[in-house]
């Protein structure tokens, strides 16, 4: 696993309080992993913090899954 | 009983009555506060009669640019924004059938779209800092309308629902947002009205004067205090009984 998805998965795991076996490639953050919306937000507050970059609003609602956090981030990273 | 050491305040008007005394009673509880308004003389001369714990931050709240800037600028002056009052307002009172679209703009633009920015520019820290006050200056208007103030009492109506809604959003994260609704307090804009009007406004509140800027203070002071942490989404009703909402 890149160094990427494991970053991302350290701060999941520390929000929402679930099993790392939990965050895989296709877990929905609301559906699998009891994220509410206000969590999500703070989701992407926090990788934008730990990668240093901008997440617009229009791409964070497309930010879904942990797959999804982990091809974005390392898009624009 | 409200000990605000170590929290920093940001307060918009503190060049108006009410925002004066506002920030004089955050600031004699201890908080950190940053002066904000238009006319930077009078922040001046309150921020040196404050001595230490005050900054002042121009800012012009018509200008979109300025309004987004601002929470980041208080931020850096004072390490975060632990606690914002938007209490800046103005009024372009006129009677419906002669009022302006530019009167009707400026009045929402300012009273409740820059109060809207504001919190929205906050949220942030104050979501990971997992604690927050806002606390929205609404007016006793936005509860009963009043003759010539379509846009100003609809501004404040708004101010009221939004603080709810942002109530809902962020109370599980330790923020809480309130409104406080002045009645007739004496001030710059109540010093527009004229004798008979004054009159006329005292004839319905029982208490039988005019509200000070402390009153307002000290209801502010109270929903900014750890003390208030269950209360959200209320408006508390400063207006010696005008309305008994």
């Amino acid at each position: 696993m890149s160094d990427i998805a494991d970053r991302v998965k350290k701060i999941v795991v520390e929000h929402l309080g679930v099993e790392e076996e939990k965050v895989t490639e296709n877990a929905s953050f609301i559906d699998d992993l009891g994220a509410d919306s206000l969590d999500t937000v703070e989701l992407v507050m926090a990788f934008e913090e730990e990668f240093g970059i901008e997440i617009p609003d229009d791409a964070a609602e497309t930010i879904q899954t942990f797959g999804d956090a982990v091809k974005f981030i390392s898009e624009a990273a | 009983m409200f000990d605000l050491t170590g929290k920093s305040a940001l307060i918009t008007g503190a060049s108006g009555g009410i925002g004066g005394g506002i920030a004089r009673a955050l600031h004699a509880a201890g908080a950190t506060v940053a002066l904000s308004g238009t006319r930077t003389g009078p922040l001046e001369e309150l921020a040196a009669e404050l001595g230490g714990r005050a900054h002042v931050l121009a800012c012009n709240l018509s200008d979109a640019a300025a309004v987004e800037a601002l929470p980041k600028q208080a931020a850096d002056a004072m390490g975060a924004v632990d606690i914002l009052v938007n209490n800046a307002g103005i009024t372009r009172d006129q009677l419906a059938m002669r009022m302006s679209d530019e009167d009707w703009t400026q009045v929402i633009e300012v009273n409740l779209t820059s109060t809207f920015r504001l919190c929205r520019g906050v949220l942030r820290g104050m979501m990971k800092a997992r604690w927050g006050r806002i606390v929205n200056i609404t007016s006793i208007v936005g509860a009963t309308g009043n003759t010539g103030q379509a846009n100003y009492a609809a501004s404040k109506a708004g101010v009221v629902a939004m603080s709810k809604s942002l109530a809902a959003e962020v109370a599980s994260r330790g923020i809480t947002v309130n409104a406080v609704a002045p009645g007739f307090i004496g001030t710059a804009m109540t010093d527009k009205l004229n004798d008979e009007q004054k009159a006329r406004i005292l004839g319905q509140v029982p208490m039988g004067r005019m509200g000070e800027a402390q009153d307002i203070a000290a209801a502010v002071l109270y929903l900014s205090s750890l003390e208030a942490g269950y209360v959200t989404g209320a408006t508390l009703h400063v207006n010696g009984g005008m309305a008994m909402l």
